[in-house]
């Protein structure tokens, strides 16, 4: 039995989390994220769980990353300055394989910027914030219900991949209540442990290592310096570096069209809407508004990796229109996957697109 | 019966808070939608404060208020920031005791900071007994829906401080909708 | 087993150079350490970046080497995820008091169960010479090419403030006190931090009067004064020869402490 419950999103953040077996939370207050932390606070400790205010994020995401290694599933969330702050020990996160669910609850940049208000100006910093080459994963919810669900789904992915996962929220799905239910079992998840006398950074066909848990004997080194699959620094070697860099980004690229989460609606439509986050809600209103327009929606539940096979769902588009919080982040990727015209829909300032302007979008191309 | 309802007053009057109970009566004992906002501000208590709720029997897709055809109002700078745009189709609750302007449309006044005070002896209630107006003047939730949303929402021990200032809002908005 | 069980030794040979004074600290380290009689895989050795933090990987327990400056917010992280580790940072000068300040500050006054040991060659060692915050008044490096002019941070002053429950400082020519320093370190329940001053002599030594490895172990030799000593020439009313590296247990107190296994 589902249980039904009227809940603000960033709450369904940490219940999910919680459902998904999170015991560590490391982090540093933020607006508009700090409801996740507070409900953290107030609840890991009933499950014996741990949860530690640090001095910056910079200190939030090292813990996390050190807790993680001990073996327990561990996440953080923050927003635009403190995501900054985050960026090198993402890396680390990246290099050393460490699994880690970091949430984002964006807010208004560049600095300072818009702390109360809606944004979506950190897609492609979650994706390239760190130096070097690598790939990552990033949900993007829609709702509260996904505040859940896709919060669940990061920790089985951060797992799987060994790497951090992100969930990219907005302030406006991230501060409202809405109707969720909660169900009674969530899909599981499994961090696979290292199997004996096979070397720590040794990765077999899914190109995923063995996790060699700390305390359990391994005697692992972890290292952010280019290691080889004995962990050890090999910082010279051109050969031993482009083989761990290139395996880092194919462990998540390579699997993109497995782990491709997106909805489709009204495929045989001309003009499509491609969103992820908040301005999804306004194109629904806008097709359920006007059910004869025949408006196409891809809806991106998971931005990266960004899967183009989505593209080829709507095989007669004339033009893809995409509302985003930015000024463009996703439109760019999404051009560099298709010779159908893409037209950015930028909104700042922190408001959501309204209906009849997003109308008044797709007119242009009737 | 996409209702889109506005409340707004100054911050300490409990506005967010009544928005969320509202919406919690309409998902969790009317078996509707609702989804709730607000306006997040670094303003400390005393300035304009605004939330609003949307009910509606069909899920929310578009989730801010664009309409509102329910206005609660509490506050003189709530009414001028907030109310005074209200169309002619929409309805107020007003708290009579603090705001001197009224709208173009129907308006339902309820002194109920005076009231809260004078008859139950707490201030703070204020809003509940405005929520009882609401729920009286518009039906927006059941009564039994509002009812237990307030005893899940409010602290432990002032339950029936909240329910008597529940009920004192029916009863005021009953006297007012009736003259 | 012996303080040699310790080490990983298809990772040798090491980094450092001929007559730093990096490998005594290691040594001391894990004579303290298999005094404890700790398991291996119960024991984890975490590290920030710069020369001290590579010794985990020269250890054979679980290690992470983390990013700059932030071994202590990994390291509670691990300790507070797990109590029943332990769990031992090394660090240097640069990488405890300049870019990890702020960690370690917080690290004191959270008094978390870790044992930090801090060696502090007055520079940083690994790129080149640079001046750290603990590199004198007057001396050369590299960003001090006329002599530094930065006033200095006194370690142990700072971690007693911070709320440390144990407190000590040593040098590369102590190593019968500094071993039994570690070793009370580590027994100590919260916040133990042990500064050992090391020798550099390829970056610091070098450019600083100190020609051969041996003149500077001799300098710690004819400088360390005990605590006890300083103490009793304030009371009187004598000065403190300058250039002295004041050594001992500075601080030995039961604050209530964090990440303890209970």
């Amino acid at each position: 039995m589902t249980k039904i419950d009227f809940m603000q999103g960033n709450t369904a953040c940490a219940e999910g989390a919680l459902a998904a077996g999170c015991r560590f939370f490391g982090g540093y207050p933020i607006t508009p994220s700090t409801e996740v932390a507070e409900h953290m606070a107030a609840k890991l400790p009933k499950l014996g769980g741990v949860f530690i205010q640090m001095e910056d994020e910079i200190a939030g995401i090292a813990a996390v990353i050190g807790a993680s290694w001990t073996g327990v599933r561990a996440m953080t969330a923050t927003s635009g300055p403190g995501f900054s702050l985050m960026m090198e020990n993402l890396g680390f996160a990246v290099m050393t394989e460490t699994p880690c669910v970091v949430v984002n609850i964006q807010r208004g940049g560049p600095s300072t910027g818009q702390p109360t208000m809606s944004a979506q100006g950190d897609m492609l910093q979650c994706r390239f914030g760190s130096h070097g080459d690598y790939s990552i994963i990033a949900l993007s919810p829609a709702s509260v219900q996904e505040m859940y669900e896709l919060t669940v789904k990061a920790f089985n992915l951060a797992d799987r991949f060994r790497i951090p996962v992100f969930l990219m929220a907005d302030e406006i799905i991230g501060h409202m209540r809405e109707r969720i239910e909660i169900p009674d079992t969530i899909p599981a998840g499994e961090r696979k442990l290292l199997e004996k006398d096979t070397l720590p950074y040794h990765a077999g066909k899914d190109l995923v290592p063995g996790f060699p848990q700390f305390g359990k004997g391994y005697g692992v080194h972890v290292t952010g310096l280019t290691h080889d699959e004995r962990g050890y620094p090999c910082t010279t070697s051109p050969s031993v570096h482009e083989e761990l860099v290139k395996r880092l980004v194919a462990k998540v690229e390579s699997a993109r069209h497995e782990i491709a989460d997106f909805r489709v609606t009204n495929p045989g439509a001309e003009i499509i809407f491609i969103t992820y986050g908040s301005p999804a809600r306004t194109v629904e209103q806008l097709i359920h508004d006007h059910p004869d327009a025949n408006i196409g929606h891809l809806r991106l539940r998971m931005v990266w990796p960004f899967c183009e096979n989505a593209l080829g769902e709507f095989p007669d588009a004339r033009v893809f229109l995409v509302p985003e919080q930015n000024l463009g982040q996703i439109a760019r990727e999404i051009e560099r996957h298709t010779s159908v015209p893409v037209v950015p829909l930028p909104k700042l300032g922190g408001a959501l697109h309204t209906p009849a302007e997003l109308k008044a979008a797709m007119e242009a191309w009737r | 019966m996409r209702h889109e309802v506005r409340f707004s007053g100054f911050g300490g009057q409990g506005i967010i808070l009544s928005a969320v109970i509202l919406g919690r009566a309409a998902v969790m004992y009317d078996g509707n939608y609702a989804v709730q906002t607000q306006v997040y501000g670094p303003e400390a208590r005393g300035g304009a404060s605004m939330s609003a709720v949307i009910i509606d029997d069909q899920p929310i897709l578009y989730p801010k208020v664009t309409n509102p055809d329910i206005f609660v109002i509490m506050s003189q700078e709530g009414f001028e920031k907030y109310g005074v745009q209200a169309g002619e189709h929409a309805v107020m609750i007003l708290d009579s005791s603090l705001v001197q302007s009224r709208p173009q449309c129907r308006c339902t006044e309820i002194p109920a900071t005076r009231e809260a005070k004078q008859t139950l002896g707490r201030d703070i209630v204020a809003n509940i007994i405005m929520l009882g107006a609401l729920v009286r003047t518009t039906g927006v939730v059941g009564e039994v829906a509002i009812e237990k949303a307030i005893l899940d929402s409010v602290p432990k021990g002032t339950e029936n401080l909240n329910l008597k200032a529940m009920k004192l809002g029916f009863e005021l908005a009953e006297k007012e909708n009736v003259t | 087993m012996t303080y040699t069980d310790w080490l990983r030794e298809d990772r040798l040979p090491h980094i450092y150079c001929a007559g730093c004074g990096n490998g005594t600290i290691i040594n001391c380290t894990l004579n303290a350490v298999d005094h404890m009689g700790w398991k291996k895989e119960d024991t984890v050795f975490v590290s920030g970046i710069g020369c001290s933090s590579r010794a985990p990987g020269y250890i054979s327990t679980d290690s992470l080497h983390t990013t700059h400056g932030r071994a202590l917010a990994f390291a509670t992280g691990i300790k507070m995820a797990n109590p029943g580790l332990h769990v031992v940072i090394f660090t240097g000068d640069g990488d405890l008091a300049a870019i990890g300040g702020n960690h370690f500050i917080h690290a004191c006054r959270r008094n978390i169960d870790l044992t930090v040991i801090c060696m502090n060659n007055q520079i940083y060692g690994m790129t080149g010479g640079q001046g750290s915050p603990t590199t004198p008044v007057g001396a050369l490096s590299t960003t001090t090419p006329y002599g530094s002019r930065e006033p200095t941070f006194d370690l142990c002053q700072l971690a007693s403030a911070a709320g440390a429950n144990f407190v000590s400082r040593w040098t590369s020519y102590h190593v019968k006190e500094l071993t039994r320093a570690i070793h009370t370190g580590l027994q100590i329940p919260g916040f133990s931090f042990i500064e050992a001053a090391v020798q550099c002599p390829t970056n610091y030594g070098r450019r600083n009067k100190f020609r051969q490895v041996m003149d500077q172990v001799e300098y710690f030799k004819t400088h360390a004064i005990l605590q006890q000593k300083a103490e009793r020439l304030k009371a009187e009313g004598k000065s403190v020869p300058e250039n002295s590296i004041v050594i001992g247990d500075f601080i030995r107190r039961d604050r209530p402490a964090m990440g303890v296994k209970r």
